[in-house]
């Protein structure tokens, strides 16, 4: 039987890691996100998960760590957050390159300047282009299903990529909620156990990984890895079918809240999507015709699904942590991207909002459907990024 | 849902607190949130920390700007914090303190509907030897409120804290339960 019970977002990562059975685990604490490693610290020492844990001076070590472990054919796991996880970028790209299935915890953080330990997406957002498939949990059970989720895809053989699973900083890596833990026999039989089918390393069999490519070679290499997180939107929704049926639960790239007759959709991703799910509701009940979408998929962008969300809208809203500076938010930069070529769009916005650890209220999200409103009774947009919840006196 | 404020000092234990109560709900087959306002924690510092209680999944992740219950853990924040901001009309006032309701009520910016007093500090010095309050006055929220029964309390706190302590501590919070005074304001 499951077992139900209360826990933080960072507990049921530690959980979630331990029903993988990773044989390889190595982190560096760093705020949010510490609790992750020192939870499978206990599980290790306890007697309770056979692995080795490895404690290293720093995140690059400790990517590089599970980076060669996973080479050498193991399942691996790792958590980091903000700063740890800017140490790793280099990292990241090799660990995608070498076609390295790591899955990854992130307690989505700020960065610095200023220093800041709040929540906000910048840290994995800022990883987009790495080749690892981004799985962001709106709350403590998706934290923990989708490290599981992202196992599953990533070891997938039309895959073979690394992937992170975010959940913010403190809204989930501190709050207690009710979890249920899957039987372990249920997570064995959806994830098997682990035995790599491409390159690793086996004395019996002597290869080089992650080593030099010239001109001739090198392109292709970078299309294999873009060309399997194509072929990760499949194996995603397959993934997704599965866990259901093994446990009930569904999960969707995006799923849709009381958008069938909305005029005016918002999404986002993350805990954020919880808060608007309620003021949706209380939207609804003045008369207003919202709805709201949560992206559960980062990478691979869900352009289908984006598509289809954007025939259902007059105004589509993104509510976004994180900002590309230089133009809008990554998340609206992407979804532009997904509908360039659609013969008709919906009016299109950015919100940003919620960075380094700033409340997403009620009265924010009141403030993105006046802006919305103000689009779809003009028929236009003026200026499609509003930074809401700005504190304008600081300015 | 009814939603809960506990202000205390670093070091009280008011994010335990918070995290005790919501699995004490929980154990009575609610679902729950609890978690701390997310400040740089220092001892003695004033800290803050939010429990949600529900018939249904609790999807909403803002802090807690209106709550139905206030806790407050240690009496000198009331010099220096407006505990009752936002409190609801039909609120409730959960104070550690051995002064009188008078008293009390004339530092509160806001009237409550109940006050419910306990001496929590001298309870938490006699049960433990430590002036830690956080599961004395879980046993005064119990009291005062009925969000959840005093023996559900006694297991959540014997869950966090293992053997003698977890006995310990279940002990204040069963003394401070029947101690604790109300008062319909």
């Amino acid at each position: 039987m499951p077992i139900r019970t209360v826990m933080k977002a960072n507990e049921a990562a530690a959980w979630a890691a331990k029903l993988a059975k990773p044989k390889v685990i190595a982190a560096f604490p760093i705020t949010p996100s510490t609790l992750v490693p020192e939870k499978i610290s206990e599980f290790v020492a306890n007697g309770e998960l056979d692995a080795e844990f490895i404690k290293v001076e720093s995140e690059h070590s400790a990517i590089s760590a599970v980076v060669g472990a996973s080479a050498a054919g193991v399942r691996t796991f790792t958590a980091t957050a903000s700063q740890g996880l800017a140490l790793m970028h280099e990292v990241l790209f090799i660990a995608a390159g070498m076609r390295l299935p790591i899955v990854m915890a992130i307690g989505n953080r700020s960065l610095s300047a200023p220093i800041n330990i709040w929540n906000d997406w910048q840290d994995s957002i800022s990883q987009r282009d790495t080749g690892w498939i981004q799985f962001y949990a709106e709350n403590n059970q998706e934290a923990l299903d989708l490290i599981l989720l992202a196992y599953k895809v990533a070891e997938d053989e039309r895959v073979l990529l690394p992937a992170m699973v975010g959940f913010d900083a403190f809204i989930l890596t501190h709050t207690v909620e009710p979890v249920e833990i899957p039987d372990q026999e249920v997570v064995d039989e959806f994830l098997g156990e682990y035995e790599p089918k491409h390159a690793y390393l086996d004395p019996k069999r002597p290869i080089t990984q992650g080593t030099l490519a010239f001109p001739a070679h090198y392109m292709e290499a970078k299309y294999l890895v873009w060309d399997a997180m194509e072929k990760a939107r499949k194996v995603i929704d397959e993934a997704f079918a599965e866990f259901e049926k093994r446990f009930g639960r569904k999960y969707q790239k995006i799923e849709e809240y009381k958008t069938d007759d909305a005029e005016i959709i918002f999404v986002t991703m993350g805990s954020l999507a919880g808060t608007l799910k309620d003021w949706v509701d209380k939207k609804r009940e003045e008369g207003y015709k919202v709805g709201a979408a949560k992206m559960t998929v980062y990478r691979p962008f869900p352009v289908e699904e984006i598509r289809a969300l954007a025939k259902k809208a007059k105004v589509l809203g993104f509510i976004e942590k994180d900002i590309s500076i230089g133009l809008y938010g990554a998340v609206f930069i992407d979804a532009s991207a997904a509908l360039v070529n659609e013969s008709e769009r919906p009016l299109m916005l950015d919100f940003i909002a919620g960075l380094g650890g700033r409340d997403v209220t009620f009265g924010q999200l009141d403030d993105a459907l006046r802006i919305a409103e103000e689009a779809l009774e003009k028929g236009e947009v003026e200026k499609p990024i509003h930074w809401i919840g700005l504190r304008k006196e600081l300015l | 849902m009814i939603e809960i404020r506990f202000h205390g000092r670093g070091g009280q234990g008011a994010v335990t607190a918070a995290n005790i109560l919501a699995e004490a709900a929980f154990l009575e087959g609610k679902y729950v949130q609890a978690f701390p306002f997310f400040g740089v924690e220092r001892r003695g510092a004033p800290v803050t920390a939010f429990t949600r209680i529900d018939e249904k999944p609790i999807r909403i992740k803002t802090q807690i700007y209106e709550p139905d219950i206030v806790v407050v853990l240690d009496p000198s924040l009331l010099e220096t914090v407006d505990v009752t901001a936002g409190l609801k009309e039909e609120g409730i006032v959960i104070i550690n303190t051995e002064k009188s309701k008078d008293e009390i009520l004339e530092k509160l910016k806001k009237k409550p509907k109940k006050l419910a007093l306990v001496d929590a500090t001298t309870i938490a010095l006699e049960t433990l030897g430590l002036p830690i309050t956080n599961t004395a006055i879980l046993g005064a929220v119990a009291k005062a409120t009925g969000l959840v029964n005093i023996e559900s309390v006694e297991k959540a706190i014997k869950d966090t804290f293992s053997g003698e302590l977890g006995e310990k501590n279940a002990k204040a919070a069963r003394e401070a339960f029947e101690k604790t005074e109300i008062f319909e304001v």
